[in-house]
């Protein structure tokens, strides 16, 4: 079996440009469907929020201010092929070295504290990431990567529903998470929806929903009606754009599923806010 | 959509001509806190200390800017979810705060409680952190530098835009 070996400066490179450019980009598919809403909205106010939050895409590269203060937890779905070593540090340190660096060096706010509950010390760097590694078949590694605020995440939710629920109760309870999300959320709202698995899993499954990149579709073509049938009926809910109201709740939901047990149909919804930064790297 | 410009300390004749849906563009002096800053203030209000910041008349921005680059008068500004700071927002009305700004809803005690105080809540846009930086004319850390980006800063702000949620 041929090994491949990757030195641990490639991966910091790659992790340390893929934090500074969406420190400044959203999924490159915000931006127009902010432009078909603005087309489509009569209202002025929401008008307004509209042309705010598409100026402000346009002024963060040209600024080098970050889109959003909050540059959140950086967020890291690792996968790497079996037939490659990395030459150095393991990945998670080489990750957190990129991010700490990146931190300094583009001025993002400390947003982490030291632990939960007893000692909120700030660890000024923005590290420790999140890292999630699954080994797959191959010689390369892909990472995907981003950044999550605080303000969406804490809307997020996860229910062990009965195994009995139809679809229609799974919409109903994506429904009731959004509406109680309102305006703290920041929507439009990018959905990560995970289905099945377990406790852990379901959430997962959630979150590596996120980053599939916006406007494309589950592989399974139930699934793949049922986020756009989510979706719809999202946009339905009257929320709106920063809870101005209108019909533009979400930009986009993508479903994750997996096994379950025989008792169990757990669900969960993480919510990303519009200000959707995320990248995937494939060295 | 009506727009007021509005010099901050808000006063009577500006705060009668605020209605829910207007745009307000914000000039003057506003105090950051977040929810550590918040648990602070509290604790001393709680303690029958005198609280350092005048919160009379004055203006809160639930917002923890990111540090300011060298060259640039601040770094990334923008709101926090306001509901955070509802447990604490009464007993800061009680003491003469006029103006909050974040993100999202309150709750209905706090509502009540602004409109029966003659404050407002102005809901600012979240997420837009390039836009919101351009209104800054100073940052300055002003207590608690230990909390970082949850101390208290002072911003001087000129034209911040920020919509009345409640009056």
């Amino acid at each position: 079996m041929n090994i491949r070996h990757i030195n641990e400066q490639v991966i910091y490179d790659a992790v340390y440009e893929a934090i500074k450019h969406i420190t400044y980009h959203p999924d490159p598919a915000v931006e127009p469907l902010l432009r078909d809403a603005l087309d489509n909205e009569c209202d002025e106010l929401r008008q307004d929020v509209l042309c705010s939050l598409i100026n402000n895409i346009e002024l963060s590269p040209d600024s080098s201010t970050p889109l959003c203060q909050d540059t959140g937890t950086l967020v890291v779905f690792a996968k790497i092929g079996n037939r490659c070593v990395i030459d150095g540090k393991p990945l998670e340190t080489i990750i957190n070295y990129a991010l700490r660096m990146a931190s300094s060096d583009l001025y993002l706010r400390a947003s982490i504290v030291r632990d939960p509950l007893f000692n909120r010390t700030n660890t000024s760097d923005n590290s420790p990431s999140i890292v999630h590694t699954r080994i797959v078949e191959g010689s390369k590694i892909i990472l995907k990567i981003a950044q999550k605020g605080g303000g969406a995440e804490n809307m997020s939710n996860l229910r062990m529903m009965l195994p009995t629920c139809n679809r229609q109760d799974i919409i109903d309870f994506i429904l009731e998470t959004v509406v109680e999300a309102g305006a703290k959320a920041c929507p439009p709202l990018v959905l990560g929806i995970g289905i099945g698995g377990n406790y852990e899993q379901c959430a997962l499954l959630a979150k590596e929903a996120l980053l599939s990149p916006i406007g494309t579709r589950s592989s399974n073509s139930d699934y793949a009606q049922l986020e756009q049938d989510i979706l719809m009926q999202v946009n339905n809910t009257g929320v709106g754009a920063q809870g101005m109201g209108g019909n533009l709740t979400a930009l986009d939901v993508h479903i994750l599923h997996a096994p379950c047990h025989i008792a169990s149909l757990p669900v969960a919804v993480n919510i990303q806010c519009h200000a959707h930064r995320h990248i995937e790297l494939e060295i | 959509m009506i727009i007021h410009r509005i010099q901050l300390p808000l006063n009577d004749s500006d705060y009668y001509k605020l209605s829910i849906g207007d745009k307000v563009l914000l000039s003057g002096t506003v105090y950051t806190a977040r929810d550590a800053a918040h648990k602070k203030l509290i604790a001393l209000v709680e303690e029958g200390s005198l609280l350092p910041i005048d919160l009379s008349n004055n203006a809160i921005f639930y917002c923890g800017p990111s540090p300011t680059p060298s060259g640039k008068v601040c770094g990334a500004i923008g709101p926090t979810t306001s509901s955070r700071m509802d447990i604490y927002t009464i007993p800061l009305l009680e003491l003469g705060l006029k103006v909050m700004i974040g993100k999202g809803e309150r709750s209905i005690e706090v509502y009540r409680a602004i409109q029966e105080d003659k404050a407002v809540y102005l809901s600012c846009l979240g997420g837009v952190s390039a836009l919101l930086s351009q209104s800054i004319v100073s940052c300055e850390t002003f207590l608690w530098p230990e909390l970082g980006a949850e101390a208290i800063h002072r911003l001087i702000v000129k034209d911040l835009p920020a919509y009345v949620a409640i009056v």
